[in-house]
């Protein structure tokens, strides 16, 4: 069975520059209308990171689920 | 939030930083955090020495020995630091004008003395903080706050002005590979026992650099760094007309029997107390 | 047994620092300080102390504050042109509240001026060199005696008000030689900043202690910091809101000005009975002395004052002895510096007279006794 991961964002310190959505090989994140990144594909994450490690304003916390 | 050993680096309640939204100077912080975690170094023997600018905003956030000194003169300032306690870990983060203009004697110094200290040259090619003049690596060409014309001054190449001047450990990377800078910044900080360690990490300036230059999103700006990024293993294969405005990405030297200053100063204490 | 040496000006300076603690010294060549940095290379590796020939003027005092803030005590010296260059950094100082001794052998300017030669032109300069307001703590010493005990006193006000002090010699001084008897240690006072008693993380780097001065940990001792030159709140982080500011501005001013008793010296001579009084500091002093015995011998009443601190400026002393004699003369290496000083001080109590001299020599005895003649 494949991995699921949790896809954390803290809303205050994300900025909406919209880095982590570009990066994403699987358009899991997106903006919403407040300009902040959501993740509204959770279920197709593939905890590549590179959202995380991307982020700017270290706003991305990615888990692997129990 | 980040990972928990990365976020216990972080002074939180300063966040979110002052940085532009998408700004590759925040991408850098987290490289260095990340290193810094990996390495488990204790945050109470990490000092992270600034001079002035954007970049140098930078220990303000870190939950460390935090020394944000003058414009160009956070080598100097370091350098005090870590002979008083070579026990440090210092990690000296610096802009492109402050190091390398204002702070460019500063630089090549601490690369003669190959003192341990770790320095990352976060080159964002302009003087972001005080609207977007022209630096030392602003580009031939590009616009600029002072270059309404473009740019005459030819630039500096961080790398080759490190290893010239004495480094002995120099990487270049770019923020739009953020899992290298953690590698080169982690190499860098271990070589510190070794000497002085120089990683350029290209970043960009989309609100003064970008607007004038056609970059004006982060995005745009993270898609032209890849696009112009040349392994240091292919460049060697290039002509020099080929790699004409390319970014070359590597190692470029590693000298790993090299000795540190403080180290090495130890031989003079010996020396004065007759024992060599 | 005391130990008497024959030493210049500049190597008692050193050997001062060393005595008071001193292990870092971070210079730049210039003449006529650079002694200093010549003895500190020789002497503080003997003590496993640490010297470092830095790229400019500017790193020297920068790694001197960087080795201060790492928990040594630290000092930089010059002359002319590279204190204008430190002053930046001076401030630095004054408002990250890193102790430090700058030694000032001061020679003729402006700019490269007069390299070999005397003056006292960096009066104003020590006060008002960097921009924003602080207190400062200036010595001039003049003798080579003076040179030794005044920076062991420079460290130790360094090390208890935390910010920088100044050894403001002159070239003659600097190169001078004199006897001097070396103090055994455990005859004078050392003083060490004070450190932080909370734990790491109870600690507030910039809450000051009743006498106004924040405890200062090294980096490296467990706690963590933040150092900037910026102006802070009491956590130690930059600030715009006004309070914070008028807390941490009028601090580091306070500071001083409320312990000046403490810290103001001078010395006196033939003063009793004094109706003309020169003052006069440093090498110019020396001749003053000189001139004021000889005519005290011919019955001119002539008296002396030395401000030993020329920051603070004894300006209250000055004050209470100005109403009971007819005229001050302020023989100074300079166009008329300190004599603003005095005629404040003075408040018009009496006649000030300055005079002035730039021609890189200094003043001698003689002509010093022309000027009081002139009055008397």
């Amino acid at each position: 069975m494949a991995k699921k991961f949790n896809i954390e964002v803290v809303e205050k310190w994300c900025k909406g520059c919209g880095l982590c959505i570009a990066i994403c090989p699987k358009k899991v994140l997106e903006l919403n209308d407040q300009v902040k990144c959501v993740a509204v594909r959770p279920e197709d994450c593939i905890g590549c990171h590179q959202c995380d490690n991307t982020c700017p304003d270290l706003a991305i916390d990615i888990k692997e689920c129990e | 939030m980040p990972r928990e050993d990365v976020k216990k680096l972080l002074r939180s309640k300063f966040m979110p930083h002052i940085w532009c939204p998408g700004c590759g100077h925040g991408i850098i912080m987290h490289a260095i955090l990340r290193a810094i975690a990996d390495l488990q170094i204790p945050k109470e023997k990490v000092c992270i020495s600034s001079g002035i600018g954007c970049s140098s905003r930078m220990p303000g956030y870190i939950d460390a020995c935090t020394l944000h000194t003058a414009h160009g003169r956070s080598l100097a300032f370091a350098t005090g630091v870590k002979m008083a306690n070579p026990e440090l870990t210092i990690v000296n983060v610096m802009g492109d004008g402050d190091g390398t203009a204002i702070g460019g004697n500063h630089f090549i110094h601490a690369c003669r003395r190959n003192i341990g200290i770790t320095a990352i040259v976060m080159n964002n090619n302009i003087y972001g903080m005080t609207g977007g003049q022209a630096s030392p690596t602003t580009p031939e060409g590009a616009f600029a706050a002072t270059a309404p014309y473009g740019a005459i001054d030819p630039t500096f190449d961080v790398c080759k002005l490190a290893q010239g001047a004495g480094a002995t450990y120099v990487a270049r990377t770019t923020v739009a590979n953020p899992v290298q800078c953690t590698q080169f910044i982690k190499k860098a900080i271990e070589h510190q026992k070794k000497g002085f360690a120089v990683v350029e990490i290209v970043s960009f300036c989309h609100t003064q650099f970008g607007r004038k230059n056609k970059r004006s999103r982060p995005t745009d700006n993270v898609k032209w760094l890849k696009e112009h990024t040349v392994l240091k293993a292919q460049a060697d294969k290039m002509t020099p007309e080929e790699l004409e405005g390319k970014i070359i990405c590597g190692e470029f030297l590693n000298v790993e029997n090299a000795r540190e200053y403080t180290d090495r100063y130890n031989d003079v204490i010996a020396r004065a107390q007759g024992k060599k | 047994m005391a130990q008497n040496e024959f030493w210049q000006g500049n190597k008692a300076i050193a050997m001062g620092a060393i005595a008071a603690g001193c292990r870092f010294f971070g210079g730049y060549p210039i003449t006529p300080s650079t002694e200093i940095m010549e003895v500190m290379s020789e002497e503080l590796p003997k003590l496993g102390g640490k010297f470092v020939q830095m790229e400019d003027e500017i790193g020297g005092i920068a790694s001197a504050l960087g080795a201060s803030i790492a928990g040594k005590k630290a000092m930089t010296a010059s002359s002319g042109p590279g204190i204008s260059l430190k002053q930046e950094l001076l401030g630095f100082g004054y408002i990250a509240e890193i102790p430090i001794v700058v030694a000032d052998v001061m020679r003729g300017g402006p700019s490269t001026g007069l390299p070999t030669k005397v003056s006292q032109a960096d009066v104003m300069q020590a006060k008002w060199g960097t921009h924003g307001d602080h207190g400062t703590i200036a010595y001039a010493p003049c003798s080579i005696p003076e040179c030794y005990n005044i920076t062991i006193k420079a460290f130790n006000m360094a090390e208890r008000f935390r910010q920088p002090v100044l050894v403001m010699a002159d070239e003659v001084i600097g190169h001078m030689r004199e006897k001097i008897t070396i103090p055994e240690p455990g005859t004078y006072k050392v003083v060490d900043r004070k450190k932080p008693t909370v734990a790491p993380d109870d600690f507030i780097p910039y809450r000051p202690d009743e006498d106004d001065v924040p405890p200062m940990p090294a980096f490296g001792d467990g706690y963590r910091w933040h150092v900037t030159g910026l102006t802070t709140n009491e956590w130690g982080f930059p600030t715009n809101d006004a309070p914070d500011i008028d807390l941490k501005a009028n601090r580091i001013v306070r500071k001083v000005d409320r312990f000046r008793d403490d810290i103001v010296e001078y010395r006196e001579d033939f003063m009793e009975d004094a109706e003309i009084v020169v003052v006069s500091y440093g090498s110019v002093s020396r001749s003053s002395l000189r001139a004021i015995r000889e005519l005290r011998e011919q019955g001119v009443k002539v008296g002396h004052f030395r401000p030993i601190t020329i920051w603070p400026f004894p300006d209250k002393e000055i004050e209470a002895f100005s109403k009971r004699v007819k005229c001050i003369i302020v023989p100074e290496l300079n166009a008329g510096q300190m004599v603003r000083e005095v005629e404040r001080a003075v408040k018009a109590n009496c006649e000030v007279i300055s005079k002035t001299l730039i021609n890189g020599e200094l003043y001698k005895p003689a002509e010093i006794m022309s000027f009081i003649k002139e009055v008397a």
